[in-house]
């Protein structure tokens, strides 16, 4: 559930730094920010004048007894209402509204940081923490800019009106109405302190409660096969129990904090009645600046209860923006897209290259994941332009990392991979992975229309073209057979498909895209008879008129290629056409017969596989 | 109530007191007299503090201990209901009714409550000493109030409805960023960064438009409020001055009585906010009721018989099993019998219903009456908590609790001790890995601890599964993440415990099913090929051609 990281670090509530960087975002909306400061001026200003005008009330009106004074005063007041009202409304909209656009240029920010990060990155972070910076952390932002910032800010500027009003009326009664505020500030900061934690106590309390039950429903299964219900039931008890007294806890703090806060302001209450009262008789100040003195006393004691949990608020809001600023300072992947200009056209078909496609070459190639454990040693071999390759070997052979380093994904540590005769760190990272065509084992569709997942929403691409390709590599059947067809909606992940017509439309959105190089990941799943012959018939037109290097499962694709590259725990064993590799009777001979036994995928994936390569 | 009753009677004389001192004031007063108003001031304050006190520590404190009763109850319910169930309902549903849901029904029992019988005895009893010092001043003050219920309950519904708004379209542009980055080699690949990122400004911008949408709402609200209700303090102060300077009420009168009209105030709001707190509350009750009335679909017959212990007959009789909902049948027609003390062996593809017989037994899901036996007793007629402690399941996809490693291997065993725990996880090959841990068995594994590798985690449950010590083992394909030779070290060390006990083994490893008493090769939810491992190589078929192909993997591996 949460994360125990929120709960723990939270430091200083105000970081110069973090600050600086924040103001940034809102240069952009800085008229809009200025606008709203006089608004929240004004606005304390006319919330100034209530006080003011009840005592004009009594001293002008009543005890002079002049009606009219009485009825202009009133009118004062209703103006006075009406600005107050135009005035609120004004702030909430300047201030909210350019906080909720910062917090969208944030959110941009931060997307397109996670688009540029390197993929070690994603191997070394898990999504759910990714997820919690572009979405809690700014949303705790979020709330210090609604509730906090601005609100403090007409607070302290009420306060100081507040001051100055009562000076005004009377300096004497002020010095004795003030006497109460150490009071005051004893009273908030010893409950702070101590409504703080028991508050980080309760959010805990509540993390552990929650991830208890996430984790018991997530694991019922398990719970009620060993027979852990009356163990867990107790275990729950106490945690619920723990969360129930940390509440209790609180809420006593709070039933002693808001009577007291009350008592204190009765004391100041108490005091302007007596030391004012006195004043009225002998030294002449008017009733009226009693009245209007009670009042502003009680307008001030409002702001300063508040205080203590705008602080949490701003202490919160600048611990998610240290991560935040964490994430964007992250350095990017050279070989990530550069938003600041537009995408690079994709060149036609064969452009630049000899022929139908590139050519790929691998020379003495070493690569680590991390560490001294090589995954690919001194690997070598050369693609020509337009030929077939396979590269075959057993699960952790190397294969796939092959894959990822072609598209710069990582880079290897040594040796020189080239594209079309130019190494690799020479290509712009985005203008080869437009020429390159990437079809992955597991095969990753997105949540929407059909249509708009085999164009991966390229807008080069037409209805038509993808049409055309889905045609080609048999996904067009069952997509017509599908509710809404091309513009039938995929559930995430396109759940609602079996494996084998995921496996066509991979194909058919890597063939819309027409690259001259191709690079397939067999998928290994097994899927009934029919579907598997649509499959390798799709395959073979996916692979026609380019250069393709393909990681091979079936014995019908491995008959299909030009040459065949053997690699075993990282090395290239053996290079050669199918012949010559059984007539070497090595390493590929025993994989085949393994292919042809059928090894641990099962005895019907063999048969079916033996009787399509069967000529 | 009486505490809420008290706290308000008390805090209402305040004004009171005011209107007598501004009155006497007004008058001419002596220093005395003044010195008394103040300390009653401040009396009445004190016992209106202690009353508030009692008042939120009674009724908000009650709040909280139904919340734990009702929390309680639903965690203990859920525990009984059956696999069917929970998979036809995502956690997170579950999870969100569990809290958000609980928190509703809270507010509406605590702060509700309070709220509800504040206002009611505010109203009465302010209202009540205005109508005393004017009832004509009170009619007219009082016009703009109802206004302020109104509009906090109008707004408030309107504000929940686009809150919602909002929170939905979090939740789609949360789900846009969780697909791009389970996505991103897809992503990269396919150079869709800026396709994407212009999608997420779509979600983006759209998600700022609800917000700003709700701010537009929302930011009526304030200020419509604290107009409504400054139109009251006007009216007071036109019509009451007017009444005032008439002589028809002091000016006591006319200041307590502005007092009185600012305690009103929030009484007035929290009627609007009390309204919405007991429709949200009341929605809440009931999501939460039909959870507590679902019965458990799969439980113990009324008249279970519970015996000593079980010898470990098992025996499958004619068992044809449909999933809930599925169409076809996972099983066909199976039958075969492990007598007690023998292992059987299960072979076949994924999917062929290895594991659903697996299943059956402990009554996961529940097979068709007068199929599943342990030693001659339909497993429907059993005691269900008995029967389940008769067997010990070593699964392959091995649920971790967030516990220690410790804690995880004796999950379910009550009583047990280091030993006992050492001792099983050196039978799983485990103890080594765990005394490489930083806290050894003391280590804490899941969320706020290590990760435990798919191997690891599969020893962890065989561990379990032999500390348990119930007279039948079950392993479903436990080994599947080991390497062949630590595998063959675990079957070595497994093979002492299964002699003593009934086994059914899963698997697709030939290598760790050459030993069992017979073997059973499935597919498609049938058996279709039995006996011991040499009477099936002869038979020269499935099994016989997955034997070939193993043993050329193993040399290929080994080349």
């Amino acid at each position: 559930m949460s994360e125990p990281e929120h709960e723990e670090d939270l430091g200083r509530a105000y970081d110069h730094q973090l600050v600086r960087r924040l103001t940034a975002y809102l240069r952009p909306y800085r008229w809009q920010v200025a606008f709203a400061v006089l608004v929240t001026l004004a606005q304390a200003a006319v919330q100034l004048t209530f006080p003011w005008l009840t005592k004009e009330a009594i001293d002008l009106g009543i005890r002079h007894r002049d009606l009219y004074a009485l009825d202009r005063i009133a009118l004062l007041y209703l103006v006075a209402l009406l600005a107050a009202f135009a005035l609120g409304y004004l702030q909430s909209q300047i201030m909210q509204g350019v906080a909720q656009r910062v917090m969208r240029d944030l959110r941009t920010s931060l997307f397109r940081k996670l688009q540029e990060l390197p993929a070690s990155y994603y191997d070394r972070n898990p999504i759910g923490r990714l997820m919690t910076r572009v979405t809690n952390d700014v949303d705790v932002l979020n709330e210090m800019f609604t509730s906090g910032v601005d609100a403090l800010f007409g607070d302290i500027f009420m306060l100081i009106g507040i001051v100055f009003a009562m000076a005004q009326l009377n300096v004497e009664l002020l010095a004795v109405t003030f006497s109460v505020l150490p009071l005051i500030f004893a009273v908030t900061m010893t409950f702070r302190a101590k409504v703080r934690r028991v508050f980080r106590d309760v959010r805990s309390k509540l993390a552990r409660l929650n991830s208890f039950l996430n984790e018991n429903l997530s694991g019922m299964t398990t719970v009620q096969l060993l027979g852990r219900e009356e163990r867990n039931a107790a275990q729950f008890r106490q945690i619920n129990a723990e969360h129930r007294d940390a509440n209790l806890l609180a809420n006593t703090y709070h039933a002693v904090f808001f009577p007291l806060l009350e008592i204190v302001s009765a004391i100041a209450l108490s005091l302007i009645v007596w030391y004012g009262g006195r004043q009225v008789m002998w030294t002449g100040i008017t009733l009226g600046t009693l009245v209007a003195f009670i009042q502003y006393t009680q307008r001030f004691f409002r702001p300063i209860s508040d205080l203590s949990e705008k602080y949490g608020i701003l202490q919160q809001a600048m611990a998610s923006s240290e991560r935040i600023f964490a994430l964007l300072d992250t350095p990017s992947d050279p070989a990530s897209a550069d938003f600041s200009r537009p995408a690079p056209v994709r060149p036609a078909r064969g452009e630049g290259a000899a022929g139908a496609g590139l050519s790929v070459e691998f020379e003495n190639v070493w690569f680590a994941y991390g560490g001294e454990h090589w995954v690919l040693k001194n690997v070598s071999f050369r693609v020509e332009a337009g030929e077939k390759v396979a590269l075959v070997g057993a699960t952790g052979s190397g294969k796939s990392t092959i894959a990822s380093l072609l598209l710069r994904f990582y880079s290897p540590q040594r040796g020189t991979i080239r594209v079309d005769g130019r190494p690799l760190q020479e290509w712009d990272a985005e203008a080869l992975r437009q020429r390159v065509g990437l079809v992955l084992q597991d095969v990753f569709l997105f949540s929407g229309p059909i249509e708009s997942n085999l164009r991966m929403d390229d807008p080069a691409l037409s209805r038509e073209t993808v049409v055309r390709s889905a045609h080609e590599v048999h996904a067009h059947e069952f997509i017509e057979r599908l509710p809404g067809q091309y513009d039938g909606e995929l559930r995430e992940r396109g759940a609602s498909l079996s494996a084998g017509e995921k496996q066509l439309l991979s194909f058919a959105r890597t063939l819309a895209r027409d690259p001259d190089l191709l690079i397939l990941d067999e998928a290994t799943s097994s899927v009934d008879t029919h579907t598997e012959q649509l499959i390798q018939d799709g395959l073979h037109r996916l692979m026609r008129d380019r250069t393709s290097l393909v990681i091979a499962h079936r014995l019908s694709t491995i008959q299909d290629v030009d040459r065949i590259v053997v690699l075993h725990h990282g090395e290239v064993r053996e290079t050669g056409t199918h012949a010559e590799l059984m007539a070497l009777e090595g390493l590929y001979s025993r994989l085949y017969q393994l292919q042809y036994l059928g090894g641990r995928r099962g005895s019907a994936r063999a048969e079916a596989e033996v009787s399509s390569t069967d000529i | 109530m009486l505490c809420v009753a008290a706290a308000n009677l008390v805090s209402l004389a305040q004004p009171q007191v005011l209107r007598f001192a501004v009155d006497d004031l007004y008058e001419g007063v002596t220093a005395e007299k003044l010195g008394r108003y103040a300390i009653m001031l401040f009396a009445i304050a004190v016992f209106a503090g202690v009353f508030k006190y009692l008042m939120r520590q009674f009724i908000i404190a009650i709040s909280r201990r139904l919340e734990y009763e009702l929390r309680g109850e639903l965690f203990e319910h859920l525990q009984t209901l059956d696999a069917p169930w929970l998979q036809s309902h995502r956690t997170g549903e579950v999870m969100s009714i569990a809290t958000n849901d609980l928190s509703a029904v809270r507010m509406m029992l605590g702060p509700g409550v309070m709220y509800t019988v504040n206002t009611i005895i505010v109203s009465v009893v302010s209202i009540a000493f205005m109508v005393a010092i004017s009832p004509r001043l009170t009619f007219y003050s009082l016009l703009p109030l109802p206004i302020v219920s109104l509009c906090v309950w109008w707004f408030g519904d309107r504000i929940h409805k686009r809150f919602e708004g909002v929170q939905e379209r979090f939740a789609r542009l949360s789900a846009h960023v969780q697909e791009n980055l389970a996505g991103m080699r897809v992503v990269r690949a396919f150079t869709s960064e800026r396709r994407q990122a212009e999608r997420f400004a779509e979600h983006n911008s759209d998600y700022l438009r609800q917000n700003l949408d709700l701010i537009r709402t929302s930011g009526v609200f304030q200020p419509s409020l604290a107009f409504f209700s400054g139109l009251g303090a006007l009216l007071v102060v036109w019509v009451g001055g007017r009444e005032a300077v008439h002589g028809r009420i002091t000016i006591g009168q006319f200041v307590a009585f502005t007092v009185y009209l600012g305690m009103l105030n929030w009484p007035m709001v929290a009627l609007g906010w009390v309204i919405n707190l007991f429709q949200r509350g009341l929605a809440s009750y009931a999501r939460i009721n039909a959870i507590l009335d679902t019965a458990p679909g799969i439980s113990s017959a009324p008249a279970a018989s519970r015996p000593a212990a079980a010898r470990g007959d098992i025996e499958f009789c004619h068992l044809t099993f449909t999933y809930p909902g599925a169409a076809e049948p996972a099983l066909h027609d199976v039958s075969f019998r492990v007598p007690a003390g023998s292992t059987v062996a299960l072979v076949g593809r994924t999917g062929s219903g290895k594991s659903t017989v697996l299943s059956l037994l402990p009554r996961v899901f529940d097979p068709p009456p007068g199929t599943v036996f342990l030693d001659g007793v339909d497993v429907r007629e059993l005691d269900l908590p008995w029967l389940r402690s008769q067997l010990s399941p070593a699964p392959q996809e091995t649920f971790l609790f967030s516990a220690t490693v410790a804690e995880n291997i004796a999950y379910g065993v009550p009583g047990h001790d280091a030993e006992a725990i050492r001792g099983a996880a050196a039978l799983a090959s485990l103890d080594e890995d765990v005394r490489g841990f930083p806290d050894g068995y003391e280590t804490r594994v899941g969320e706020r601890g290590i990760t435990l590798s798919g191997g690891q985690k599969q020893r962890a449950a065989i561990a379990r599964a032999v500390l348990r010590g119930s007279p039948v083992l079950l392993l479903d394909d436990c080994l599947s993440a080991v390497d062949t030779q630590t595998e063959e070290t675990i079957l070595h060390g497994l093979r002492r415990e299964m002699r003593r006990r009934t086994a059914l083994l899963v698997s697709h490893r030939v290598s760790s099913v050459r030993d069992a008493d017979e073997i059973l090769v499935f597919e498609r939810g049938r058996i279709v090929e039995r006996g011991r491992h040499d009477e099936l190589l002869a038979l020269d078929g499935r099994y016989a051609a997955l034997h070939r192909a193993q043993q050329l993997e193993e040399e290929i591996e080994a080349s």
